[in-house]
């Protein structure tokens, strides 16, 4: 006779090894066997965009450093386009090769961060995530090289980007691209692809089908591993990535293990955009002259950039002031996560983390 | 020179088996008047003594061990500030962690709490007294001392049950009852596993198997190859080790069993788990790897010296799994006991039995019964794995490990791909 049980209400979160941060799901479970999912944000909320109505549009760039802290530039990339956008800004050949390669750089650094994550939670320890660790601070040194900062980097300006590449970065840029990072993507595909506890731990967790996809508005590698090949650098591009050759790497099953291997091959396809935009890097100015307090014309832009998380999106209104009117981030962690409860309904707790996980969320951008 | 001499003679500081001190003590207690119970309690006093100050020893240096070890495949450097190579580590640990307060959460009152993690460092403790170190040099010789190792390796999962159902904690609960359904299923295999040594030594006594691999010139773990296996898969799950740490899988449940211990009770958990740990070790290298024999690299080092170095040598594998490998998932792991261990070690007592009988009913030479016994167990191993591998194997074929790619910039959205199994059905496993 089977025994039935009321379900146990658990809090996972938002003290938790395995949340990324402050976030919470009370998961009510019966036996390991998970029943309903509730997901709290808010954790970390700090009005980023009231706050960004009383600042002048340069001083609001370190915002977006600070909303998605493990992809800064992308975050710098995508506000900093919008604003570009509205105000008219023409930014030159060289600021736009130079944005290119460091968010092809950060998405690296971003990705190898999200793998690692994945692999601890899937209950390694600690030992991937270290490996990974090691190629993101290669990729953080050539941040620190650059603009001194290596997480929180505040590089892009509005017309291009705060400083020009040091003489010694071209060498260490192809020493890192050419030398140790395939190196290290080979570690990985050992230790990490090939893994039959990895297989059996992602494979059919998590699985999105592409319908639930595209309702509900997805993006990023959690899109692509359903199996939809929608990426903004192909299908809307910007700041010149029609001019480079690179794949779109599209998953199966639309499950963890998609999603991990997808966000590997995005790393080696990086590289090979890193490699054509540092092959056709032109001189020139590194930035436009503009004023320091920029009065867009009144209006509004939209623009989008695929940060490592998917679509990041902002939404500008000027009303002719120094200072946005309105401000608004569509923030591909937050959209992203809003699955879950359907991911995870009727999978054990082991597989809700490992779900979680394979999201790659980032509570700084979830709550803003 | 003669003190050299006197060295490998078999004096009373003959270093090859320091048992050989128990004589001249023997001899003074007897001269006081001491009678036979009264020195069998002193020297059985004295011989726990030493067991326990090894463990010490051995707790401490662990903890250096494993962090150093893990940290070197980590690509960081572990413990480097306190002492040479920061072997002062750990001493600093217990330290701090002596001096931290013990919370003791107040929905989790009563003596259970307080037990368990006194229970969880008796039974590795414990093992360790029937682990012969030289060929006199055994604290207890029990004839029974397989069948003792086995009863108390389960009692340490019975002390974590204690700690995670007394916590009060829904993590803690949840370690427990993992804790609970895999030393139900892997208890089997363990035994199933270690009936086959029995069977080929005669006799349950670790002196025993020892002589009879010295006898036999050969280490089990060459007629045993399929046995070694699931016994070190099987005995890792029991020790709450990776990939089958499913009792504290941090990542999942906080700390399992240990969440809501803090202070010196958590450190004897974490002292403890080392011990265990070692105390496996120990087993492993005395059943399978020869204990203090091996061939004749015995009479020049000390057997004990020997036998330590091969305990390290497994627990270096314990540690090298643990900093390698991810956790597998509840289902999976009692799945794999029981669709995988449990008929392996089943299929490998039926064989062993087999060919004991037949090498009793012969009466051919160990000679030839050696070799061929070698052979026979070490194409079972392989054919079974493989054999198992090729059917039960979940399938995770269906799908390659490689992405697909859509290159060209015309290519903004594709068809779906709805693979044909696309729904899913229970666990892999």
């Amino acid at each position: 006779m089977p025994v039935k049980a009321a379900p146990v209400e658990v809090n996972i979160g938002p003290q938790h090894p395995s949340t990324h941060g402050v976030f919470r799901m009370v998961a009510k479970i019966d036996g390991e066997r998970i029943v309903d999912v509730n997901m709290i944000v808010g954790y970390l909320h700090r009005s980023m965009e009231k706050l960004a109505e009383e600042r002048t549009f340069t001083q609001n760039i370190p915002f977006t450093d600070r909303m998605d802290y493990l992809a800064a530039m992308s975050g710098n990339l995508g506000y900093c386009l919008s604003v570009e956008k509205l105000a008219g800004v023409e930014v030159p050949e060289r600021a736009m090769y130079l944005r290119v390669i460091f968010a092809e750089l950060q998405r690296v650094a971003s990705h190898c961060m999200a793998t690692g994550a994945f692999i601890n939670d899937c209950g390694a320890w600690q030992t991937p995530v270290m490996w990974c660790f090691r190629d993101r601070e290669r990729v953080l040194d050539l941040f620190e090289m650059t603009c001194g900062a290596r997480l929180t980097t505040n590089y892009m300006r509005i017309g291009g980007v705060a400083f020009d590449i040091p003489d010694e970065f071209l060498p260490a840029l192809d020493k890192l691209i050419n030398d140790e990072l395939p190196k290290a993507f080979e570690e990985y595909e050992e230790l990490i692809v090939g893994n039959e506890i990895i297989m059996m731990r992602a494979r059919d967790v998590g699985v999105v089908t592409p319908e639930v996809a595209i309702n509900a508005s997805l993006s990023g590698p959690l899109l692509r591993s359903a199996g939809i090949a929608w990426d903004l650098r192909k299908a809307d591009p910007y700041c010149g990535y029609d001019r480079f050759k690179f794949d779109i790497p599209v998953g199966y099953n639309g499950d963890a293990y998609d999603r991990m291997v997808i966000r590997i091959e995005e790393m080696k396809q990086s590289l090979r955009i890193i490699r054509q935009a540092v092959a056709d890097l032109p001189d020139g100015a590194h930035k436009t002259d503009i004023p320091l307090a920029l009065r867009p014309p009144a209006g509004e832009a939209y623009s989008r950039v695929e940060s490592p998380k998917g679509e990041l999106g902002f939404y500008v209104v000027s009303d002719g002031g120094p200072a946005p009117y309105r401000w608004h981030v569509r923030a591909p962690s937050l959209i992203n996560l809003s699955v879950l409860r359907e991911m995870t309904i009727g999978q054990t707790i082991s597989d809700a983390i490992v779900t979680l996980g394979s999201i790659d969320i980032n509570v700084g951008e979830l709550d803003r | 020179m003669t003190m050299l001499l006197d060295l490998i003679t078999g004096y009373w500081w003959d270093a090859r088996d320091l048992s050989n001190m128990t004589r001249p003590l023997y001899e003074f207690l007897r001269d006081q008047g001491v009678s036979d119970a009264g020195i069998f309690v002193i020297s059985a006093l004295l011989g726990t003594l030493a067991i326990i100050s090894f463990v010490g020893a051995v707790a401490i240096i662990n903890i250096w061990v494993e962090r150093r070890v893990v940290g070197r495949m980590q690509s960081r450097l572990g413990p480097n500030r306190l002492g040479p190579f920061g072997l002062l580590q750990p001493i600093a640990d217990a330290i701090k962690l002596m001096q931290k307060e013990v919370l003791q959460p107040a929905s989790a009152p009563g003596w259970i709490y307080t037990v368990a993690p006194i229970a969880f460092t008796v039974p590795g403790i414990a093992i360790l007294a029937v682990i012969p170190w030289g060929r006199n040099m055994v604290l207890a010789n029990l004839d029974v001392g397989l069948l003792y190792i086995l009863g108390l390796s389960s009692l340490a999962v019975l002390s974590v049950f204690m700690a995670g159902y007394s916590s009060n904690n829904k993590y803690s609960l949840f370690g427990a009852m993992r804790v609970i359904a895999m030393l139900v299923s892997y208890e089997i295999p363990i035994v199933a596993g270690l009936l086959g040594i029995v069977l080929f030594a005669g006799s349950m006594n670790l002196q025993e198997i020892v002589l009879f691999q010295e006898e036999h010139w050969a280490f089990m773990i060459m007629l045993q190859p399929l046995a070694f296996l699931i016994y070190f898969f099987s005995i890792s799950a029991e020790l709450n080790r990776t990939p089958a740490d499913i009792a504290e899988a941090e990542s999942e449940i906080v700390g399992g069993y240990h969440t809501e211990y803090s202070g010196m009770k958590f450190g004897l958990f974490y002292a403890a788990e080392l011990i265990n740990a070692v105390a496996v070790s120990a087993i492993i290298a005395t059943l399978f790897l020869g204990g203090w024999w091996t061939y004749k690299l015995d009479e020049f080092i000390p057997g004990w010296m020997l036998l330590i170095g091969k305990i390290y040598g497994v627990y270096f594998i314990f540690v090298w799994t643990r900093g390698t490998l991810p956790r597998f998932r509840i289902d999976q792991l009692l799945a794999f006991a029981w669709k995988w261990l449990t008929p392996m070690a089943l299929i490998n007592v039926i064989v062993v039995a087999a060919e004991v009988l037949l090498w009793n009913e012969t009466g051919w030479s160990d000679w030839f019964w050696i070799p061929a016994i070698i052979a026979i167990n070490t194409a079972l191993c392989v054919g079974l794995i493989v054999f198992f591998v090729k059917v039960f194997a979940p399938k995770f074929q269906r799908f390659p490990t490689r992405p697909r790619f859509y290159p060209g910039i015309d290519v903004p959205s594709l068809p779906a791909v709805t693979p044909p199994d696309f729904a899913r059905k229970g666990g892999p496993a």
